[in-house]
């Protein structure tokens, strides 16, 4: 009997044209897939390379995390001390968690554990659109309606402050913290559950000696989330919380925020001055506290899964 | 708790649909700004979210696509995809002043695009990136495993699977996911402002290297830059953006309970 020629042998092999466009797109997909990591990367490597004559030079370590303050246009005598604008930020985000963690909480707790069929349903697309409207617009809620709002309720000369923004970021962060707190809540088996009913545990009991405890991970990864959004929200701060450089002593008084200041800034600025360098190093600033707030979440949700 | 958070919103929204209908009118939609943007339309800044919002789709789509391809359909469960993921998610998370930063750094700076559409939409694409990788893939996961491999086992290749089978099902769920990219990169200023939009053009652009107005950077000047606009306008253009917005949430929605409904399997 005659061998099988190499030719046939060749033609049994899968290495026709489909087989090449397979490897190829197989390439481009991969490409495509890191695109995520070369885009992180970039965005580090950009806002350094812009900001990095600054931080070589003009920067310093302790006047910008010490002092309050910050003049980059100051004819005789420029400073950059960030203090400021980070309890600024701080502030407002502590506020906003302050109204935004009850809230969420109360909400993804009804959704998950009470709510049935079409209200569930209805609930969670309500929740949804809160989350889609855009951040100028929240800002200018906070700039008209707010304002008003706080200036009648609190007899106080000026509306736009910590109070105002931290109302409005609470709100903006409350719908992306509903839907992680209730997929934590979710996560949790059924099992438990009845197991706790069948004790003769009351549906309130088993939420807050069984669920919540359970959930207990997914939940501050919820809260985190948020205050990586606080930090880096920009606009509705920027029109919300008044502006102004201060140490706030109570929610009425008017703060600036970190994000605020590069937004109202870069604009006036000449590319390559110190001013410049400064609001760029303030991003990396930025950059690097959600990059750590996002990271230290992931750990703590993969908690939970390898329990 | 949870009508707590949604009453307020819904009294806000009929605040915005009282004071700011008025403003609405035909007119309104297709006219220019007039005397110093304090009266007239708002036909440039609506003109101008739609081009940037269309530019930053070419870019983000194809790409995002790819990229859910490749993680639902190729990557193998080791570290490398888990860092991947990982970069998605943090993506996800950088404020939008710094895509700002960074569009202006590399794109504007570098690239020399220049303050320009292009560079706007560029920076709107990639943070809208992971929206469009993140609904993809949840779509093309939701393909049955039996159905991949029926086809593999008919000899046709990898490729030939994803394009002829996974593809074709999953279309309906990534349609959603853009069509919620739209509703989010329609609303955002931040990035724009320093990338591509401009406070005031008199003039629409004529190509992707010229400047553009728009609604959400609109909103923002007229609200806080410019003195004596009449109260109603800025509402009008604040309840113009966020029903913008809207539809197109709802229409994502819509489209995605439909497609659950539909589903054979």
């Amino acid at each position: 009997m005659k061998q099988a020629s190499p030719k046939t042998i060749r033609s049994i092999d899968q290495r026709d044209i489909a087989w090449f466009v397979d490897k190829g797109v197989q390439v481009l997909m991969f490409l495509g897939g890191i695109s995520a990591i070369i885009f992180i990367i970039g965005i580090f490597v950009f806002i350094s390379k812009e900001g990095l004559s600054f931080v070589a030079g003009r920067f310093d370590f302790v006047e910008f995390f010490t002092s309050i303050a910050w003049r980059p246009t100051s004819a005789t005598n420029e400073t950059y001390g960030a203090l400021a604008l980070l309890v600024g930020t701080a502030s407002i985000t502590g506020m906003a968690m302050l109204i935004a963690i009850p809230f969420s909480l109360g909400a993804a707790i009804y959704i998950g554990e009470f709510a049935t069929g079409k209200t569930r349903e209805t609930l969670k697309v309500l929740v949804e659109m809160l989350a889609a409207i855009p951040s100028v617009v929240w800002g200018f809620i906070g700039l008209t309606i707010m304002n008003g709002v706080i200036i009648d309720l609190f007899n106080v000369p000026i509306g736009l402050n910590v109070l105002n923004a931290g109302v409005i970021l609470g709100l903006m962060a409350a719908p992306i913290m509903t839907t992680i707190a209730e997929d934590a809540l979710k996560a949790v088996p059924d099992k438990y559950r009845e197991a706790a009913e069948a004790m003769g545990a009351t549906k309130w009991q088993v939420i807050r000696k069984v669920v919540l405890p359970a959930a207990k991970n997914g939940l501050v990864s919820a809260v985190l989330l948020g205050i990586g959004r606080g930090f880096g929200e920009t606009m509705a701060v920027l029109m919300a919380s008044g502006h102004s450089i201060n140490i706030p002593g109570s929610p009425f008084d008017s703060v600036r925020a970190l994000t605020a200041t590069i937004a109202a800034e870069l604009g006036e600025t000449a590319v390559g001055s110190d001013h410049y360098g400064a609001l760029f190093a303030l991003g990396i600033f930025l950059f690097l506290i959600t990059l750590i707030i996002n990271l230290t979440a992931d750990v703590v949700v993969r908690g939970i899964r390898n329990k | 708790m949870t009508s707590l958070l949604i009453l307020p919103v819904m009294l806000i929204l009929v605040i915005l649909v009282i004071r700011g209908g008025p403003a609405i009118s035909w007119e309104f939609l297709t006219a220019y700004p007039i005397k110093g943007m304090t009266a007239g339309g708002v036909f440039p800044a609506l003109a101008g979210t739609v081009f940037l919002v269309s530019l930053g789709l070419l870019f983000s789509v194809p790409l995002g696509v790819a990229a859910a391809i490749y993680l639902s359909e190729y990557a193998p469960d080791n570290i490398f995809t888990r860092i991947i993921n990982l970069a998605i998610i943090n993506l996800a998370g950088v404020p939008s002043i710094v895509h700002a930063l960074f569009g202006l750094g590399a794109f504007v700076i570098f690239f020399k695009f220049g303050t320009s559409m292009l560079a706007a939409s560029l920076t709107l694409a990639i943070m809208a990136l992971p929206v469009v990788i993140v609904a993809t893939k949840e779509s093309l996961q939701a393909v049955p495993m039996a159905f991949r491999e029926a086809c593999w086992s008919m000899g046709a290749s990898r490729w030939q699977t994803i394009r002829r089978i996974v593809l074709p099902n999953a279309v309906s769920g990534i349609l959603t996911g853009v069509i919620l990219e739209v509703s989010r990169t329609a609303g955002e200023t931040a990035p724009i402002m320093f990338t591509g939009a401009a406070f005031f053009l008199p003039f629409l652009p004529e190509s992707v290297y010229d400047q553009t107005m728009a609604l959400s950077l609109h909103l923002f000047v007229v609200a806080t830059q410019v003195p004596n606009v009449p109260e109603q306008l800025p509402y009008g253009v604040a309840l113009l953006l966020i029903s913008l917005v809207l539809v197109m949430n709802a229409l994502s929605i819509g489209f995605r309970v439909r497609f659950r409904n539909q589903k054979k399997w």
